[in-house]
């Protein structure tokens, strides 16, 4: 598989992918979640400088909704597909059946598993877990305990932030342990009765590091109602989660660039639109950066 | 509701099918016309939207919610409802899943006679989860005499619990061949689920038809008193309507676990709702007695029909919603208004 390192999606733009018209669907997990809203934006965006229509359904997060989206996709005979799905594996049959009707797929965020796509386009999310655990050593002093919540189970980005994060732990600063972890499936209020619980079991807790903002700012309200002083560190940088960290109730997050990924996918489907895809699945990552605020503290 | 002693007349004595019932062919007619005008409609908006390879697309995505719909139809005629059958789904299917899962032959390797087996015990043990989960439901409902809205809501949590606990909230994927065309290989230039649905909708009008059990079920729906005294079993009856549904529930897991080649414990949710929403569109009261299986798949249709259409002509999914919602709600009224004039 070859992988292609891009850390800013301006590169791509500066270089004036060729103008392609036709028709690109998006197949998005959800946009009951900022996160995907500001995906789906950027999508939109450079679908309208580039000249190409781009058609967004969104899957609410249900895993049979995605798969008749994707269907319906392939009957309006989209060119080219981009899908971002509720679960890497759930879509499969749905991508496949696309595949099939002669349609190249483009994944965005999460990937699909098993199917040769054209292309992955995906922040470098081990890095990002990286960036965070080495934040937190930093702050709290290469000692101490931390909580991890964790996204949907089995998802890619799951995976690789809690790689990354604990890859980082180990590395930087062995003596601070990891003592709960729990999934909150990207959720808010998932994330605060989930924190809320932790609380409760853990008397001593100096840092948390959600997966996703969501669940973060979830966790916030729940050490914010609970009085303790624990260092909070999410990952997306959504609207609400910088102004947080502005407000330094919240320690940083973790800058996935949304938009960019969306505009990514579209970009890249215009090129394959205009030079047919590549003959392997390729992986385009996008580049992260922690979100903090110097005047905290 | 407005119910003619004349209606209950002959839902319960059942031979006298042969009489004229306007309101319900009214009914049934409207309800046909308003799905041929929305295709109509929809076909005049999208040049994609009319061709036969959409027609089975829809039939496809619509298969698994009519399933449920078919059983939960029943349950309503027979005066309950079942919210449960969205997480008995996920419960049905992570176990199965998880059966299935040990079919998978080692990379390379054709199955074994045992691994050949597995796909085949994970579709029975997903029925029988199905049946039991439905008993389950009937029985406090029959004979504990339990509201079935508060049963199946207790139902609702604890089936989706029970799939959370089982899986540990991870999905259980990579399923068999066998499995996986269940949902997404074809008969007869069919797909499978299609064939399913077919074969369960006509059992089901069948049952409620032309058996003394459907029949009953009728009356206990139009007047539980009036059935008990006339020497109807209502409780037994009760129970086997909630464990079709749950039959139902495990068909639908069967289709969904193969379609999304996966076991996944968030599955589901709300297809109770999406499921009565078929069955009260199609014509079905929710006060029990009155209705059928055939107007269910009408309105899992004019639901399936305006899913497709608004995603074929690109409606942002958030007026998808309020769309949606506006469709069952006129349906309703159209219903309501029938009924008056009945």
């Amino acid at each position: 598989m070859r992988r292609v390192m891009l850390t800013a999606a301006v590169g791509l733009f500066a270089a004036g992918p060729a103008m392609a018209e036709g028709t690109v669907g998006l197949s998005v997990s959800t946009l009951n979640n900022p996160f995907f809203v500001t995906l789906s934006e950027g999508a939109q965006q450079t679908a309208d400088a580039l000249g190409i229509e781009l058609v967004v359904v969104d899957a609410q997060d249900s895993v049979s909704k995605q798969v008749s989206d994707i269907e319906d996709l392939v009957t309006r005979e989209v060119d080219v597909l981009i899908v971002n799905p509720t679960d890497s594996d759930a879509v499969v049959p749905a991508v496949r059946g696309a595949i099939d009707a002669g349609i190249p797929v483009v994944a965005v965020d999460r990937g699909v598993n098993n199917v040769d796509l054209a292309y992955f386009v995906v922040s470098d999310n081990i890095a990002g877990g990286v960036l965070a655990g080495t934040y937190i050593c930093e702050q709290i002093g290469f000692e101490g305990n931390v909580v991890e919540l964790e996204g949907i189970p089995g998802v890619s980005a799951t995976r690789d932030r809690g790689a990354g994060f604990n890859q980082a732990i180990e590395e930087t600063c062995p003596d601070v342990e990891v003592v709960a972890r729990q999934t909150a499936n990207f959720n808010r209020a998932e994330g605060l009765s989930v924190m809320e619980n932790i609380l409760v079991a853990q008397p001593e807790i100096d840092a948390l590091f959600a997966h996703n903002d969501e669940m973060a700012l979830g966790a916030l309200q729940a050490v914010a109602s609970s009085g303790r002083d624990i260092l909070v560190v999410g990952f997306d940088a959504t609207d609400d989660a910088v102004g947080a960290v502005e407000e330094c109730t919240m320690g940083a997050t973790v800058a996935q660039q949304p938009d960019q990924l969306g505009a990514q996918a579209v970009e890249i489907a215009s090129e394959v639109i205009a030079d047919g895809p590549p003959g392997q699945q390729v992986d385009v990552f996008v580049g992260l950066r922690l979100v903090t605020s110097d005047a905290c503290e | 509701m407005s119910q003619g002693p004349s209606e209950k007349h002959s839902a319960s004595a059942g031979g006298t099918q042969s009489h004229l019932d306007w309101g319900n062919l009214l009914a049934k007619f409207g309800l046909v016309l308003a799905l041929l005008a929305l295709i109509a409609v929809l076909s005049i908006l999208s040049d994609r939207f009319f061709s036969l390879n959409n027609f089975i697309n829809i039939l496809r995505q619509i298969s698994i919610n009519a399933i449920i719909a078919f059983g939960m139809t029943v349950v309503i005629i027979g005066r309950g409802i079942d919210l449960s059958v969205g997480s008995l789904v996920a419960l049905a299917g992570v176990v199965g899943a998880s059966i299935a899962v040990l079919g998978v032959p080692e990379r390379g390797l054709d199955p074994t006679f045992m691994q050949m087996a597995y796909p085949w015990l994970a579709i029975g043990a997903m029925l029988l989860i199905g049946i039991l989960l439905g008993l389950w439901n009937g029985v406090f409902v029959a004979y504990a005499g339990i509201a079935p809205f508060i049963v199946t809501l207790a139902g609702l949590t604890m089936f989706r619990g029970g799939a959370l606990a089982y899986t540990e909230g991870r999905p259980i994927s990579g399923m068999p061949e066998v499995m996986y065309q269940i949902g997404n290989g074809e008969i007869l230039w069919l797909p499978i689920p299609i064939w399913i649905m077919l074969v369960f909708l006509c059992g089901s009008y069948f049952l409620l038809r032309h058996t003394s059990l459907g029949r009953s079920i009728y009356a206990i729906g139009g007047n539980e008193e009036a059935a008990r005294l006339s020497g109807i079993p209502v409780r037994r009856v009760k129970l086997f309507t909630y464990a079709f549904c749950g039959f139902a529930a495990s068909l639908a897991a069967i289709i969904l676990t193969s379609r999304v080649n996966s076991g996944q414990p968030s599955a589901g949710v709300a297809f109770e709702l999406d499921a009565i929403a078929a069955v009260v569109v199609g014509g079905t009261s929710l006060f029990g007695g009155r209705g059928g299986v055939f107007g269910t798949l009408i309105g899992a249709l004019i639901i399936g029909v305006i899913n497709n259409g608004m995603n074929l002509l690109d409606v942002p999914s958030f007026y998808q919603q309020i769309v949606k919602g506006g469709v069952i709600l006129t349906a309703l009224l159209i219903e309501r208004l029938v009924a008056k004039r009945h």
